[in-house]
């Protein structure tokens, strides 16, 4: 099984899905037309309370609301009327939609602008706007239910007082980065100034999402509102009637000088804010979250770095300095090569959690996992927390103990981490039964199996399954090579099998790569892909084939990797120039964390198929490493040596005598540090676009999501697809060219890939 | 033991109905006796089953209600528990030896008598031959008792069961922390000086803070008085509302313990302390005075104070309940019926409070009544948000239609045959004796104001430190049927 470690490093993109009911970062693509202008204010209804303006926003047919152009002018015509009304003292300031304040800026009205200026346009309208809010004399309650980012918070910290419900969905956050923006509607200059500059930047360069209780303790809110239940109304909508009423009572309070809009201040918080007055604290914090930010971004990521030189500038240079670079900066980076692949990639995200194979026929509410090893109990635990009824079966005792303890143990790291409580934990555990035997498999709604790499091994377990099974349950293959279609031939029924292609760690890694074959029924598919998507995965469906998606994109990297170190590349060196390249794990750890006999496995079973195109690194190496019980991590040995509790890794010695032995002459022409970086994403890219091209793939955006999300392609890159577009099909041809001429086969260049080349308006996105 | 009932059951059916006959006829010929002499009577009706014994409450006491760290705070629960056990042997001199069966109700359980009810018993004197357990069921512990007391009898078990409830708040059981207690057992498995020293020097000095008792719901963390200010909330309740219902049932607790009504007191002449006559928690106040109180729970905005809670409390009750015929050969006259009885379990997070709600329509239907054929109702006040959020839950058809699967609302009882002798908020609530107090106010409204079925219902919710079980918002109520006099 392949075992990839990769997002447990690019997590910043892991939290592209933080925010479990939305998947909102800062920025909302909406889909649909605007409404009419006939129809004014569809987008804010404006009432008034005693002297209390009660505006409430509900963007039109969406699940969100969106800060647009259209949002935008309705409000500020609104607040006019407000600020121009005798009547009003104070305003609330709150949405319709329970589970949503504003989801952030509208991601469109970025992408139809030609220029920087364009952009930078956006911004300084917002800029005004939030200007008079901030100044305004009559006090703003932004009263917040659900998810408020991006812009949303932007306005929000633009009010006087912000009230939340202390409810799960109600998160708070500045995702902008991302999708390699800053925030540009304020954020950069007035979250320092409310929540101090570390905890600023913390938010501002990481993008996490911040819950109520949270950011109440940090005074990013000032009151909270506990969620009610059931009353004389449904439990949202009484919730949301009681948190305005809440906010209308501090809003009359703020107006009557009764309450005061300003915090106090614990004591660490006042030393905080004393030592941030000493001009030189803060130039050593300036220095150090910029190292940190480039150690981290290895420089490849430009908005982090603009982001801490503008709120630099803002509390060094003042306000004016301050908004005014925030404006260009946020133009300049929009126009950024980063920023639209990782747009793109919020977009094929988008597009991955979707099921475009609709509802299947039957829910899968039983489920049960034939192997409890690493992966099995992965899968066992993202559906247990999900309320599936899980079964995870396993031979013998001592595997199935070991698998138990790890869904437990997933599930007490989230109580340590206060995501969960300890009684949600056991009765999410109650969810799961252990069993050696295959009883209550005849109630069962679908069945994946995750036993050993091993056809004969899967051929006998698909067949006692289905003696025991019902007929309407899905039996789901966890292979990460085996085609599946092998897997199906012993099947009676091959219409109930397919392919589920976890990554591992399960509750880490986001991708789920399902496989169909020929025969697998579309409501199979639905199936599938309805389970995983419960399981919180991002998925893309790939046709049966040798290494399905990613794995026959991987395989040929890895050729090259063992083909470098042949060439006398040391691994450290080799790291070095992946992680830098983007890839959040060099790629002789992967290696070790794949697992030095999976690797060779696949390799063998992938090179017989695949012949001279997958050639390259020779395969002794591994099976060398594998004969001296060097299999990477799990076996404490590999490339580098692991020790429990030791971080730093040392490169394993007794690896120099197998590399002497299989050593190659480099090319010297192909051999420069950017030539070894080109020659492995080159192969990765080539094979690619050979499985879009063979259909093994149904579009680029799910073979980008897949390489990102599942194989740590370089999230700046955007994935093979987008960076082929944005790289330019033609200079990557002329890279392979170059290494064909010292390799040969192995870099020819896919006729997909040719045509990209010859015909410049060719490309995979639009 | 289970076969030898069925087989007794099987075997005897005739026998068992000629005697049920036999045990209802003079009840029924009694109410017609009734229903001429008072014209204000219902319809007769009676509850009785055709194959269920009748059981019947003899007497029902209580000691005065106190508030907690009074005159009760140098106590041991078991003391205060067989204050009212002694008292109830008093009021009824029902011979020791025919006891049966001691069930006893409570909530904080002192680890030295964890079954307080046989502590309490065999101090207050009745024969070591009769068995006593303890139950605990939060704050409806008491119910319980009484219904397990019910069951027994029911059954065939036994014939004579005394049930009743304690708690003394004045004083819980803090533990140390289990850091330490980890180490204190360790050490006291050490057999080496050295072992003893390393386990020694393991010692923190972090383990020395002490765990209290959990002012909060298990299972969400979450306290009482929190929920009931959310559940206020989700009810839209005001907090003049509840302050209104809190002076009410201030107003009215003083107004029975002036007219002397609240009979089922006895006195306590505690050690080195004078005699308790009376309850001290009940203080009218005025709504300006009540409306100065800050939050208690949700600051700075919510409802629910000090004032319209219920507050923490010592105090203990008992009563004894018996068969029918058993009574009417002792030479009994019943003051109650026991009829039927039913516990509702919901959501423990959102909807803790609100078993009356639930469980109201349910016994009704069991006993063939409706709202309208009650003439005293008893429901427990733990918070005024608490029973006015009942109460307006008992009034939506849509709250019946989309929480409790029923066509239609039950509808409200009317104020006016409602805690008339005051409340949990006024009396007082010590968790595992309120309902047996529930009971006897019942009982003796009834034979004081005339009626004829009154119904008792609690939400197992308490005070602020009420730790809650895991069941939640259970509760139970009960259909009365008054014996004439």
């Amino acid at each position: 099984m392949l075992k990839m470690v990769a997002s447990r490093v690019i997590g910043s993109l892991g939290r592209f899905t933080a925010s479990r009911t939305l998947r909102c970062p800062g920025y909302v693509c909406r889909n649909f037309a605007g409404s009419s202008a006939l129809l004014s204010r569809t987008h804010i209804n404006y009432g008034v309370k005693g002297d209390v303006a009660v505006i409430r926003i509900n963007s039109p047919n969406s699940k969100v609301n969106t800060l647009d152009q259209e949002l935008h002018s309705e409000f500020l015509e609104v607040m006019n009327e407000v600020w121009s009304s005798d009547q009003i003292r104070s305003v609330v300031l709150i949405s319709s939609k329970p589970g949503c304040f504003i989801a952030g800026a509208d991601i469109n009205m970025l992408n139809a602008c030609k220029t920087s200026q364009e952009v930078t346009q956006i911004s300084q309208e917002a800029h005004r706007t939030f200007e008079k809010l901030e100044k305004s004399t009559k006090p703003i309650v932004a009263a917040i239910s659900g998810s408020c980012l991006g812009g949303g918070l932007e306005l929000a910290i633009s009010c006087q007082y912000r009230i939340a419900t202390k409810d799960k969905k109600t998160v708070l956050g500045s995702p902008e980065v991302l999708l390699g923006l800053l925030p540009g509607a304020g954020g950069t200059q007035r979250l320092p100034k409310m929540v101090g500059v570390p905890a600023a930047f913390d938010m501002m360069l990481t993008g996490r999402n911040i819950r109520a209780d949270r950011a109440k303790k940090m005074g990013l809110v000032d009151q909270l509102v506990e969620p009610l239940g059931p009353g004389l109304k449904p439990p949202e909508e009484r919730t949301i009637e009681y948190l305005e009423e809440v906010a209308i009572t501090f809003a009359k309070g703020l107006a009557d000088k009764k309450i005061s809009p300003k915090r106090d201040k614990g004591l660490v918080e006042k030393l905080t804010s004393y030592a941030m007055s000493i001009p030189f604290v803060r130039q050593q914090i300036y220095r150090k979250v910029e190292e940190k930010v480039r150690k981290q971004t290895k420089g490849l990521y430009p908005a982090p770095l603009k982001i801490i030189d503008v709120v630099r500038t803002g509390i060094e240079q003042g306000n004016d300095a301050g908004y005014l670079s925030e404006s260009q900066k946020f133009g300049e980076l929009a126009m950024t090569k980063e920023s639209k692949a990782l747009m793109g990639l919020y977009h094929g995200q988008t597009l991955c959690k979707k099921n475009k194979f609709g509802a299947p026929q039957k829910e899968v509410q039983r489920l049960a996992i034939l192997g409890a090893g690493l992966m099995g109990a992965g899968i066992a635990q993202v559906s247990v927390d999900k309320g599936l009824k899980t079964i995870l079966k396993d031979a013998t005792l001592g595997a199935l103990g070991r698998g138990q303890q790890q869904v437990f143990k997933g599930l007490n790291d989230k109580v340590k981490k206060k995501a969960i409580t300890s009684f949600e934990r056991d009765s999410i555990f109650s969810n799961l039964t252990g069993q050696l035997d295959y009883q209550g498999f005849e109630r069962a709604d679908m069945v994946i199996e995750a036993v050993f790499e091993d056809l004969s091994l899967k051929h006998r377990v698909l067949k006692e399954v289905e003696a025991v099974i019902p007929d309407y349950c899905i039996f789901a293959s966890n292979t990460s090579a085996l085609p599946i279609s092998e897997i199906a031939t012993v099947s009676k029924r091959p219409e109930k099998v397919i392919g589920m292609h976890y990554f591992s760690p399960v509750d880490k890694m986001q991708l789920l790569e399902i496989i169909t074959t020929d025969k697998t029924s579309k409501d199979t598919t639905a199936s599938a892909v309805a389970v995983g998507l419960k399981q919180g995965k991002v998925i893309i469906v790939v046709k049966d084939g040798p290494g399905f998606y990613t794995t026959r994109c991987l395989a040929p990297m890895m050729s090259e990797v063992i083909r470098i170190l042949q060439e006398g590349v040391d691994p450290k060196k080799l790291d070095s120039l992946t992680t830098s390249f983007g890839f959040p794990v060099g790629a002789a750890t992967l290696v070790d964390e794949v697992g030095v006999d999976v690797a060779k496995h696949v390799a063998e079973d992938l090179g017989k198929t695949f012949g001279d195109r997958f050639a390259g690194g020779n395969i002794e190496l591994l099976k060398q490493m594998v004969s001296r019980g060097f299999l990477g991590r799990k076996s404490g040995k590999g490339f580098y040596i692991y020790q429990e509790g030791v971080k730093s890794k040392n490169l394993n010695s007794d690896m120099d005598s197998i590399l002497a032995s299989l050593k190659l002459a480099p090319h010297p022409e192909v051999s420069s540090d950017e030539d070894i970086q080109y020659r492995l994403v080159t192969r990765f890219v080539n094979e690619a676009v050979l499985c879009l091209q063979e259909g093994i793939l149904a579009t680029p955006a799910e073979g980008d999501i897949g390489a990102v999300f599942g194989l740590g392609f370089p999230p700046c890159l955007g994935g093979p697809f987008r960076f082929v577009d944005l790289y330019g099909a033609q200079k990557i041809v002329d890279r392979l060219r170059k290494y064909e001429a010292a390799y040969g086969k192995q870099f020819t260049p896919c006729q997909l890939l040719l045509d990209h080349a010859s015909s410049p308006n060719k490309r995979f996105y639009q | 033991m289970t076969s030898f009932l069925t087989y007794t059951f099987k075997n005897l059916p005739s026998t068992s109905k000629w005697a049920l006959i036999s045990s209802i006829r003079p009840l029924s010929c009694s109410s017609q006796l009734r229903a001429a002499a008072d014209v204000q009577t219902k319809s007769k009706k009676t509850l009785a089953k055709p194959s269920v014994r009748n059981i019947v409450v003899v007497d029902g006491v209580r000691t005065p209600f106190l508030l907690s760290g009074t005159s009760y705070k140098d106590l041991m629960p078991h003391d205060l528990a067989r204050a009212a056990l002694l008292g109830l042997l008093h009021q009824t001199s029902v011979p020791k030896d025919v006891v049966d069966y001691i069930i006893v109700g409570t909530v904080i359980q002192e680890v030295k008598t964890s079954n307080v009810a046989r502590e309490a018993a065999l101090g207050a004197g009745f024969s070591d031959k009769t068995p006593a357990h303890t139950v605990t069921m939060a704050c409806i512990s008491s119910n319980q008792a009484m219904t397990t007391g019910v069951g027994l009898i029911a059954s065939g078990q036994c014939d004579v069961v005394v049930a009743g409830g304690i708690e003394l708040m004045s004083d819980v059981p803090i533990r140390h922390s289990r850091k330490m207690r980890k180490m204190m057992l360790d050490l006291n498995k050490a057999k080496t000086l050295g072992q003893r020293l390393s386990l020694i020097s393991k010692f923190r000095l972090n383990f020395l803070s002490p765990e209290l008792p959990a002012v909060a719901e298990f299972s969400t963390s979450e306290t009482m008085g929190h929920s009931a200010d959310r559940l206020a909330a989700a009810f839209a309740v005001s907090r003049l509302e509840q302050d209104e219902y809190a002076l009410r049932s201030h107003r009215l607790a003083k107004k029975a313990q002036e007219e002397g009504l609240l009979s089922d007191i006895v006195p306590f002449k505690v050690p080195g302390k004078d005699t308790v006559t009376q309850d001290n928690g009940i203080r009218p106040s005025s709504l300006e005075q009540m409306a100065k109180l800050k939050p208690a729970f949700i600051k700075p905005y919510g409802t629910v104070t000090a004032a319209n809670s219920s507050f923490l409390t010592d105090g203990a009750s008992a009563v004894l309940i018996m068969a029918e015929e058993k009574a009417l050969a002792m030479g009994y006259k019943p003051k109650a019926y026991l009829r039927d009885f039913v516990y509702v379990s919901q959501d423990p997070k959102d909807q803790l409070l609100l078993g009356p709600t639930y469980a109201t329509p349910k016994v009704l239907e069991k006993a063939g009544l409706t709202l309208n054929d009650i003439d005293a109702f008893e429901f427990h006040e733990a918070f005024s948000g608490q029973i006015l959020a009942n109460l307006k839950a008992m009034d939506s058809d849509w709250f019946a239609q989309n929480y409790m699967n029923r066509k239609a609302k039950v509808g409200v009882p009317p104020l006016e045959k409602f805690n008339n002798w005051g409340g949990s908020l006024s009396l007082g609530h010590p968790f595992g004796a309120t309902g047996c107090r529930l009971v006897m106010a019942a009982a003796n409204r009834l034979r004081k104001e005339g009626g004829q079925y009154g119904l008792v219902a609690a939400c197992a919710a308490g005070g602020q430190v009420c730790p809650r079980s895991s069941i939640g918002a259970s509760r139970k109520s009960f259909s009365w049927k008054q014996t004439h006099p």
